[in-house]
């Protein structure tokens, strides 16, 4: 671009968004006129200004009442394609409520775990996958034999399970050396024997010990329950349920810039109040598109903006985003009304009557619209 | 071996089930044992259930032997003479009642034709799967269940003739329809139900087609010539009664016309219809507002205080008054005595319901519609024989309902209507359609039923041929005439000064929570705060200490409730509903304080 148009440009710096001056800095063609990226800019301008938000305008009502009609056509039931390897993740109405209500735990904890290159072909993947999931003693054992005269319990693993990850007896039996003080750890044919150390006591212990061995972690990350390599595009991606995003992103073969988890808390916590922001709008935009809604993207940022301006995670519940109203009557109007009318004589609250809530009770016009210019010349 | 139960209280036990069961079974057809009682064996659970109580459905059922109906035609010829009747049939063990219980048991075929040697019983007629009401949808297997479901809760609801006594009875909301007919188009259920004897419908002749749109999203159009000439016309009838109630200390109500000293005495001009007895003249025409039954009531509560005062010792006005929109002709007076050996009067009021736009009509196929128009009888479209349909149906209502018993039932009334005969359509039983369009044919009208029509308004023939004929048609109850209902100004509540809820109390229709939201998304709030003025209220406070004050009319004085006359106070205009709102949380022990600022 000439040194004359970028001059040109600039001027209207203050009046135009950067991405929209690169726009159309991009679409010039070489050498044009000054007037003529005048005329351009200015009708740039002027489209601008028309499809801003005019001042008054109620955004979060139109946002609320554009996601609340189309929610009511939602069907609950989710549509699942047979055949097709997918996990089970709660969609529909109630994945929507659960991220507005901003819930600690959610139904169906998830992962989408991209890696780098050399490493997302089929075969890296899958033991990738086995690699990251959490794998318990017990879900190896194929039994437990419990021995009450010679107060010991034998156990024998399922040998096929074993060679698919790649496991040996011995590295079990070290496992459980170090895992599991008091006992004789003892190979016989077939199966492990744990016998207790000292005097023989009550079989108590050894029932105790077959709880404890079942939980003993062999591998994996804590909270992955399941791995699902699956082909995404040009490359394969793992899916999981159960989800633990600090210790897959310590990882160095993930690709941390697009892997995720559908857990809002989890995402705030790891990557930031921006990326939880992100996760709500597109968690939700998702269900959206599943059920053939259309609504547009940006009622649905207002929502998650408001839910992430304070840094923290609120939910739309009254103890969220609700609770946070500067107004009594507002807060009083909308869930357990004693409560906030009491706390609020308690401090000799004051309700500035600020917003549409508390001016629909009294009676008067509500700020927005047509009720907010006021007089500008003072009566005499 | 099996615990045996009657009427679901242990018995005892028996040994062999199967032998039992057929014990019983076979005692009951040869009449040792009632033909009420019926038996199921429960196999897996070792349970014999003996029942004879009140209260089972039961079915009749033809006993089938070896493969074999025990109905022989012998016996069929002899019904028919009258030589047998259908308790001999029972008597004789052909015929029996099962409940749903031993039904489990059976092993019942639809149809003589399917018997094979493991069939108990044969059904009497493959309709009798259907109940009486259902029964009576004419070709009922050429139409969803769905819409035979809906066809018969509508029957349930349609104006016809009740009760032949109904001019002597004072039933609640009671409808009677002016010229009832017979269906053309009938079921054999409608013979056995003695449906001449009550009616509900009336024949019209019927066009499917579109006549400006007036019809349409389930409209049906009605000629006004056939409407004045008398089609689906009725009469409304609603007793209202009251009593002379007997007080403690001797004080009686008395039903007359009530003294000008009376307290509630209401103008002159509302008790004019009243006889000398106090009741109105049977044959006048009563308006809302006036009194129908004139009565007046002993003074209540007669307090130490109240003896000083006149007013109290006088009776009270207590009559029976025509509320809101109410209006009628005074039909029949009954004067009689209750339970209790109290005077009982009884007024019952009439009113011609002439059809009119709002009223809702139907098919007995489930194909309910709302009239929207009544057309000029000069304007109705006709076809080349001058037959003018009475009601116009809309083409649309077919194609997502799939009724074609409703298509069926216009080509059975043509062919009925022009032969002079009734037509069947009993379920799985009915004349055929093939037959119904070779009589049409045969009658010199196309077989499918449609026929070259002219508009009304132009005289132009119409591009398409039109489907018509005659079809039963029912009134339902459900009339604007009870609904319509508007208000602008009118009564409101004691407590909130919002006005009041529903009909009756002449209500407005709620601007709701959602509706608010609407308003302000299109930032009308303006218009918003004219709406919900409808409790608004002006209000003095006192500035010093933010609460509410009065006028003080004697001194003419503005009073706070808290400095009295020292204190400036303003007066605020704000809703009712948030005046009640601060007395209530002062009664909670708050003080709720209002900072008064210049609006402008």
């Amino acid at each position: 671009m000439s040194k004359l148009s970028e001059d040109t440009m600039k001027e209207y710096e203050d009046r135009l968004p950067p991405a929209l001056i690169q726009e159309i800095a991009a679409s010039l063609p070489a050498g044009i006129a000054k007037d003529k990226l005048i005329k351009i800019c200015d009708r740039v301008v002027e489209t601008y200004q028309k499809a801003r938000v005019n001042a008054g305008e109620c955004v979060g009502l139109v946002s609320a009442e554009s996601i609340g009609e189309p929610g009511t056509q939602m069907t609950l039931n989710t549509f699942h394609l047979a055949g097709v390897a997918e996990m089970n993740v709660t969609t529909g109405l109630p994945r929507i409520i659960e991220i507005f209500d901003a819930r600690k735990e959610i139904k169906t904890p998830m992962m989408e775990i991209y890696l780098k290159s050399p490493h997302n072909q089929l075969e890296q993947v899958k033991k990738f996958a086995t690699k990251i999931k959490e794998t318990l003693l017990g879900d190896l054992v194929s039994e437990y034999a419990l021995d009450i005269f010679n107060q010991c319990l034998a156990i024998t693993f399922n040998s096929a399970l074993l060679a698919d990850y790649g496991l040996s007896t011995a590295d079990l039996i070290k496992l459980m050396k170090t895992k599991l003080k008091g006992f004789v750890v003892e190979n016989t044919a077939g199966s492990i024997t744990l016998i207790q150390k000292g005097k023989p006591e009550e079989i108590k212990a050894l029932y105790n010990l077959k709880e404890k061995i079942r939980l003993v972690k062999v591998r994996g990350l804590k909270g992955i329950k399941q791995v699902l390599p699956v082909k995404r595009d040009e490359e394969y991606i793992i899916l999981t349920s159960g989800s633990n995003l600090k210790d897959v992103l310590d990882l160095a073969e993930v690709d941390g810039t697009r892997t995720f988890c559908n857990d809002v808390h989890e995402t705030l916590a790891v990557l930031g109040v921006e990326a939880a922001r992100s996760l709500i709008i597109r968690e939700v935009f998702r269900v959206i598109e599943e059920q053939g809604l259309n609504i547009d993207i940006r009622h649905i940022m207002l929502v998650a903006d408001i839910m992430c301006v304070s840094g923290l995670m609120k939910g739309i519940t009254r103890y969220g985003v609700v609770s946070e109203k500067a107004s009594v009557l507002a807060r009083a109007s909308f869930e357990t009304p004693i409560k906030h009318i009491i706390n609020a004589a308690l401090e000799g609250e004051i309700d500035y009557l600020t917003s549409v809530v508390e001016n629909v009770m009294i009676n008067q016009p509500v700020p927005l619209g047509t009720g907010l210019p006021g007089l500008v010349t003072k009566m005499r | 071996m099996a615990d045996v139960y009657l009427n679901s209280r242990y018995l005892g036990v028996v040994e062999n089930i199967q032998a039992f069961v057929e014990d019983v079974k076979d005692l009951r057809r040869k009449g040792s044992l009632s033909e009420d009682v019926n038996i199921f064996a429960d196999d897996r659970a070792k349970e014999v259930h003996l029942f004879t109580d009140e209260g089972r459905a039961r079915r009749p059922l033809i006993v089938v032997r070896d493969g074999k109906s025990l109905l022989t035609e012998k016996q069929l010829q002899q019904l028919a003479q009258g030589e047998l009747s259908w308790h001999d049939l029972i008597r004789q063990g052909v015929i029996e009642y099962l409940d749903a219980a031993e039904e489990e048991n059976a092993l019942i075929a639809y149809d003589e034709a399917d018997l094979t040697l493991e069939h108990t019983h044969a059904e009497i007629s493959s309709g009798v799967i259907s109940g009486i009401t259902t029964a009576l949808v004419p070709f009922a297997n050429y139409a969803p269940s769905s819409r035979i479901i809906i066809g018969s809760k509508n029957q349930k609801q349609a104006l016809g003739f009740y009760a032949s006594n109904y001019h002597i009875r004072m039933d609640m909301d009671a409808n009677i329809l002016h010229y009832p007919q017979l269906p053309l188009v009938k079921t054999k259920i409608h013979d056995v139900v003695d449906y001449a004897e009550h009616p509900s419908g009336q024949n019209m002749v019927v066009a499917v087609m579109c006549y400006d749109g007036y019809n349409m999203e389930d409209g049906v159009i009605l000629n006004k010539g056939s409407v004045e000439r008398g089609l689906a016309r009725s009469t409304y009838l609603r007793p209202m009664g009251i009593e002379e109630l007997r007080y403690s200390g001797g004080l009686v109500d008395e039903i007359s016309v009530p003294d000008k000293d009376v307290k509630g005495y209401r103008t002159e001009h509302d008790y004019r219809h009243l006889e000398g007895d106090g009741i109105v003249s049977p044959e006048a025409k009563v308006q809302e507002g006036d009194v129908i039954i004139g009565r007046t009531s002993p003074p209540r509560f007669l307090s130490g205080l109240d003896e000083y005062n006149l007013s109290a010792a006088t009776r009270r006005e207590s009559s029976v008054i025509l509320k809101h929109g109410e209006h009628g002709v005074a039909d029949l007076v009954i004067i009689t005595e209750n339970e209790e050996g109290n005077r009982l009067v009884q007024v019952r009021l009439r009113e011609e319901r002439i059809p009119e736009i709002g009223d809702k009509f139907t098919s007995r196929h489930g194909q309910k519609g709302v009239t929207g128009i009544l057309v000029p009888p000069q304007d109705v479209p006709f076809s080349v024989s001058g037959i003018v349909p009475d009601l116009i149906f809309t083409p649309h209502g077919i194609s997502s309902r799939m009724t074609i018993s409703h298509l069926i039932e216009i080509v059975g009334g043509k062919v009925g209507a022009l032969n002079g005969r009734f037509v069947d359509g009993t379920l799985f039983e009915a004349e055929t359609e093939e037959s119904l369009r070779q009589e049409l044919q045969g009658l010199g009208f196309r077989d499918d039923g449609t026929e070259v029509f002219y508009d009304g308004r132009t005289g132009k023939q119409m591009l398409a041929r039109i489907y018509v004929g005659n079809m039963y048609y029912l009134r339902l109850r459900h009339m604007v005439g009870n609904k319509m209902q508007s208000r602008a100004r009118g009564p409101i509540q004691l407590l909130t000064r919002q006005p009041t809820e529903g009909k009756a109390k002449e209500g407005g229709l709620r601007l709701g929570e959602m509706e608010k939201d609407t308003l302000i998304a299109h930032g009308a709030s303006l218009l918003l705060k004219e709406r919900f003025d409808s409790d608004r209220v002006t209000v003095p406070v006192c500035v010093k200490s933010g609460l509410l004050g009065y006028f003080d009319a004697r001194s003419n004085k503005l009073i706070s409730p808290v400095f009295g006359e020292d204190s400036q106070l303003s007066y605020v205009e704000m809703s009712y509903a948030f005046k009640l709102l601060m007395d209530e949380l002062l009664s909670l022990g708050i003080y709720p304080q209002l900072e008064l600022e210049n609006k402008y």
